[in-house]
């Protein structure tokens, strides 16, 4: 069949990464359109991925393997489910978002900005197509680089410290993970993560792979209280560094306890639950009313972020509690509740981040107090800003919601008190999201510099409408995301159910 | 019919998607056809399904159109539940938006954003036809919220306003909390039913008996959080802080949003969940009890407001509570009556209200108004139309709805239903006095218009008009025309449920001879004459002896400043909840996040490690003789250890 689709998404995006740097930064505007075509071009060859999908089974589709380090067992062995093509989707329609973004406002080694996001797509389509855990380990390291170049050279002010704390956070989270896949291969003789969710393990055994796989995914996600490295990261980074660290790279972590935590280790992850479950609770929660007082827009972005996320890991570690005499339909819920708000939370976080990018490439400022009034120059841009808020605060209607209310329908089942804590977003969420719309975009201008402020131009006005459509087409019509992911979820918690022990 | 229902729904989202995207482009006129069209064709088409299921007894529809989320059992669907309450309320919401439309064609001709407003209401309408039309809960939800949304966005219309953006974020916040509880009621409706369809959850409801949570009944339980939802949209105490902020919003979304429709979705609601609260007299004692407190102490700030619209805001808020009160002792279809009566004569207050500020020049101030009846003679007689009607005057709209409901308080065998009664009784005297107070005020006495006002002063434009004229008849009439079939007759038999422990209904159905005959036998009662002390205290206060109004205040300062401090509502929340969580925000980003975690776990651990690596870095020189030191003391340290233990630590190793 020729070269395969699975790995040309791989290594298309990695090599059109390397023939970028080549075109070189003298010659950016060819570099830009280069980078802009090659990412439409992987973008289509994902939507392939979709249509030729087959959704009624939960087996691996469009399968590749091949010996990679035969001593040790290792293969390049990749594959697609129902969980990993919808992130696949999100990842390559992001990078031509944050390709588009750069156009004029990156001048800085052009190419090489484009070539280090076009290389990030490659890497992260790895993580979500692995099927080898040390693959699966290598490209979840690699993808870190191009990341800390991005914000330690195009970056902010305090862009070294973001850089390396994000590095070392994330870095030493995921040491934990490589023991323990070393460990299971001591044990089982294989790095397959397929032969992993077979393998048997006592109790004691899966505690300690728990937690050294919470410390990989929990730090990605991020989960209080391992969250810090976040909102430097986003402040340092530039618009598009922050859209992909919003928009995939979190999902990362939380794709970890999907494909790892669940199937391999069923019952730490159900001994454990609750405690994930009240850190969840408290990301929700607590960061919601950190999110209320800050001062920087993007800081507050970064907050709801991590809010937002909450609702991920909560959704999936309820599970075990809400089902009830084998009706299942609470635990999914709670599964998919989480599948769809990862993807949701993918292109809401994309948009605000870009939204900031628009105020912060013209004033080059993300204090609130800069702003005020901006609605009176830039009408335009402020619809655009209030329905992205809407779907922040997950208003019926919009992407948001959905996810949103399938977990906390999901963890209802679970217990009354989860569904209040996690509800309460409804108002927290309203108040962080909104009042920082009230202060940078109504009102009286006070600053004068935004009375010169020129409404969005017609790059900016198509990134955004793309991603206006696509909010509100999930939060009409989830059904089809949810119909490509269901029997994949369906066999996880089947899974998840069963114990090892 | 399906294809009608979708046409009603969808013509006023296609208005409302050309006016917003292309109205600019397209110029007033043609924005304001579309449209209006649009709306014509809604309203005509309600009134067709009136007729249908109505009048001609046609079948329930109950249909899903497409499927939102389908998890293995679990269907969530979109659809329409088509029966005689959605029906009632489709023509009054088309019909009053349809008067609203036309008369922003007045009321807004010069400002910037006019299309834009177009847009807004349509897609309001829009909004609202989802929320009644809905056959199940999570539509409600959308309905529910994206009408919060358009009010949001209606509310903050002046932008450059501080105190409008100021209130719109309040009143969304403040429906955020009701939606909190409205949310976990859906949830808990699930947990027990599995399904958010209206009809397989009333079919279910016998699963919740003797289930508990919290010490209650689990059906309690839920009716309560519902209600809660009610309590944010109907604006019930103490919820209610949002609305008088509301009217900071251009004068005819008060009329169309905060009056006539959307503030009514909370009585909507509870009306469509009656096999629910009917399961649970603890709720319905707790929606009656709150109804109660909602319609006397709103009636009693109408009294010392002085702005035009807050009178009316105030006014509405506490005929929602009578409404509420209603709902409490299971008379919907009352609810419902005077929902409707309401709308009419309520949108037309607000709509005469916004007559007299254009023509004021946008002075909303009463106290500078006096003696308009000359100069504006057609909305002062709609207005009085409208006022009778408020105070439920014999004969008028109001006054069928508002006696109904007395009377159902008053057969009602729920506790503490008499202490009500007392209370919805002398609400009619409040009631009566401020209204008429705002209306001796504005049209009659003594001009106190300044001189440059006075001089262009004079009746509104003929689209502020019509309405005027069209929204009298129904306040004027349809009381007297429907009593009879919407309470007695069955109208809404086939979407209500009443057990047959509340007698009220029954009751009233017993006493009820014809709508004519009411009128004599309430002149013998108590609330007419309550009505009657309200109209000579409100004269004689504002038009005989304008003094004694200032003595009294004078004289009762401390009573006087409750009222004008609106009992302190705004003031609890700014200082606990806005302030308090802006200090607990505070302390936790900065003791919490940043000092505990970031600070000292996260930095202090790098921190840790630079210091064990300065320390290890002192022991590695690369100088041979403090090597050959350190090997020599150590094996001095274990020589030492040998000789005086006697065992050697090495081979241990």
């Amino acid at each position: 069949m020729g070269i395969s689709l699975l790995s040309l998404l791989i290594w298309l995006p990695i090599f059109s990464g390397v023939l970028v740097i080549f075109i070189g930064n003298d010659r950016a505007n060819i570099a830009r359109w280069v980078s802009l075509i090659l990412s439409i071009l992987i973008f289509v060859i994902s939507l392939s991925l979709y249509t030729s999908f087959d959704s009624s089974t939960h087996l691996m589709q469009f399968v590749e393997k091949s010996s990679w380090i035969s001593q040790f067992n290792i293969n390049y062995h990749i594959g697609v489910d129902g969980i990993s093509v919808p992130l696949i989707i999100l990842t390559t329609f992001s990078t031509i978002l944050v390709i588009i973004a750069g156009w004029e406002v990156v001048t800085k080694r052009c190419s090489h900005y484009m070539a280090a996001f076009l290389m990030m797509e490659g890497l992260i389509i790895g993580v979500f197509s692995s099927l080898d855990a040390i693959l699966f380990y290598v490209f979840w390291e690699a993808s870190l680089i191009p990341m800390l170049l991005i914000i330690g050279i195009w970056g902010g002010v305090n862009r070294v410290y973001a850089s390396i704390k994000f590095f070392l956070y994330t870095f030493l989270g995921s040491v934990f993970m490589l023991l323990s896949i070393i460990y299971m291969y001591n044990k089982g003789g294989s790095f397959a993560i397929i032969d992993m969710h077979n393998l048997k393990l006592s109790f004691t055994e899966q505690s300690y792979i728990f937690w050294a796989f919470f410390m990989a995914f929990a730090v990605k996600v991020p989960m209080f209280p391992m969250h810090t490295w976040l909102p430097d990261a986003h402040v340092q980074a530039p618009t598009g560094g922050s859209v992909i660290l919003a928009a995939i790279m979190l999902k990362m972590g939380g794709y970890g306890f999907f494909r790892f935590s669940l199937p391999i280790i069923p019952d730490a992850s159900l001994e454990f639950s609750e405690i994930i479950i009240i850190l969840s609770l408290i990301s929700i929660v607590y960061i919601g009313f950190i999110a209320l007082v800050q001062r920087d827009i993007k800081k507050l972005i970064a907050y709801s972020s991590i809010s937002h996320m909450g609702f991920v890991t909560l959704g999936i570690f309820t599970l075990f509690l809400s089902y009830k005499q084998d009706i299942i339909e609470g635990s999914l819920l709670g599964l998919e509740g989480a599948m769809v708000q990862m993807i949701s939370h993918g292109f809401i976080s994309a948009a605000m981040f870009l939204v900031v990018g628009v105020l912060y490439d013209r004033l080059h400022s993300r204090e609130i107090s800069t702003y005020g009034g901006v609605i009176n120059t830039m009408p335009k841009f402020t619809g655009f800003v209030i329905l992205f808020a809407m779907a922040n605060v997950g208003l019926p209607g919009t992407s948001g919601f959905v996810g949103e209310f399938m977990v906390i329908l999901g963890a209802i089942q679970a217990n009354i008190w989860y569904g209040v804590l996690s509800a309460s977003t409804l108002i927290i969420g309203a108040a962080y999201t909104l009042w920082m719309v009230k202060r940078v975009f109504f009102g009286v201008i006070t600053n004068p510099a935004v009375s010169m402020l020129k409404d969005i131009n017609v790059r900016e006005f198509s990134i955004l409408a793309v991603l206006a459509i696509v909010v509100l087409v999930i939060g009409l019509y989830p059904q089809p995301v949810i119909e490509l992911m269901h029997i994949s979820i369906e066999h996880l918690l089947h899974q998840a159910l069963t114990s090892k022990l | 019919m399906e294809k009608i229902y979708l046409i009603i729904a969808l013509s006023p989202l296609v208005g409302a998607v050309i006016a917003g995207f292309f109205g600019t482009m397209l110029g007033k006129t043609t924005t304001h056809t579309l449209t209006i069209l649009g709306l014509l064709l809604s309203t005509v088409l309600s009134l067709y399904v009136f007729n249908y299921h109505v009048l001609e007894r046609g079948e329930v529809f109950n249909q899903n159109l497409y499927t939102w989320i389908q998890i293995n059992n679990l269907n969530i669907s979109v659809g329409f539940l088509i029966d005689n309450l959605t029906a009632v309320m489709l023509v009054v919401v088309s019909f009053i938006s349809l008067m609203v439309h036309i008369y922003t064609i007045g009321y807004m001709y010069n400002d910037v954003g006019y299309t834009k407003f177009f847009s807004y209401i349509s897609l309001f309408t829009f909004s609202m036809f989802i929320l009644i039309m809905s056959n199940n809960f999570m539509q409600l939800f959308f309905g529910w919220e994206a009408v919060g949304l358009v009010s949001y966005l209606l509310i903050g219309f002046w932008h450059h306003k501080e105190r409008a953006v100021q209130a719109n974020l309040k009143a969304f916040l403040v429906n955020r909390v009701g939606d909190f509880g409205f949310l976990l009621g859906i949830s808990l409706v699930l947990v027990f039913s599995g399904s958010l369809d209206y009809t397989e959850v009333f079919l279910s409801l016998e699963k919740t008996i003797d289930q508990q949570l919290w010490g209650l009944d689990l059906i309690t339980v839920i009716c309560l959080l519902l209600f809660v939802g009610a309590m944010g949209k109907s604006a019930q105490v103490p919820l209610h802080v949002w609305l008088p902020g509301s009217m900071e919003g251009p004068t005819p979304i008060s009329a169309l949003i905060h009056a006539a429709t959307m503030v009514t979705a909370g009585i909507f609601m509870v009306s469509r969940m009656s096999p629910m609260f009917e399961l649970s007299d603890i709720a319905l004692t707790v929606v009656m009890v709150v109804g109660a407190i909602t319609a006397l102490f709103m009636g009693l700030l109408g009294i010392v407001q002085n702005d035009i619209k807050k009178v009316v805001a105030y006014s509405t808020l506490s005929q929602l509570g009578y409404m509420t009160v209603a709902l409490g002792v299971s008379a919907y279809s009352v609810a419902i009556f005077h929902l409707m009566t309401h709308a009419f004569f309520k949108a037309l207050l607000f709509l005469v209200a916004g007559s007299v500020i254009v023509a004021m020049n946008h002075q909303q101030d009463i106290r500078k108004m006096g003696g308009l009846r000359k100069k504006m003679p057609i909305t002062y007689w709609t207005g009085l139309i409208g006022t009778l009607a408020l105070i439920g005057f014999p004969g008028f709209s109001g006054f069928y709805s508002k006696d109904m409901i007395i009377e159902a308080v008053y057969f009602s065998s729920l506790s503490y239903s008499s202490w009500v009664y007392v209370v919805v009784v002398v609400g009619v005297f409040v009631t009566s006095f401020y209204s008429l107070r705002m209306f001796f005020l504005v049209f009659h006495g003594k001009s106190r218009v300044d001189v440059h006002t006075a001089k262009h002063l004079h009746e509104s434009v003929s689209s502020i008009i019509f309405p005027l004229i069209v929204l009298a008849i129904p306040s004027l009439m349809i009381g007297y025309l429907t009593i009879e079939f919407m309470l007695f007759n069955g109208w809404l038999d086939n979407a209500i449920t009443v057990a047959s422990s509340h007698i009220s209904m029954a009751k009233l159905k017993y006493e009820f001879h014809s709508a004519a005959s009411m009128i004599p036998h309430a002149i013998q009662t108590l609330p007419f004459w309550m009505m009657i002390g309200g109209i000579a205290i409100a004269w004689l206060f504002s038009i005989y002896k304008v003094q004694w109004a200032n003595w009294v205040q004078k004289k009762y300062y401390r009573t006087n400043y409750v009222l004008e401090s609106l009992y302190g509502f705004d003031r609890f929340n700014d200082l606990i909840f806005v302030n308090g969580v802006k200090k607990l925000g505070n302390f936790l980003y900065k003791v919490s996040d940043t000092s505990l975690i970031d600070k000292l776990l996260v930095n202090g651990s790098t921190k840790v490690i630079l210091l064990v690596g300065k320390i290890l870095r002192l022991i590695q020189t690369g100088y041979v003789y403090h090597y050959a030191f350190l090997m020599i003391f150590s094996l001095l340290i274990i020589l030492t250890w040998v000789l005086f233990t006697g065992e050697n630590p090495l081979f241990e190793l």
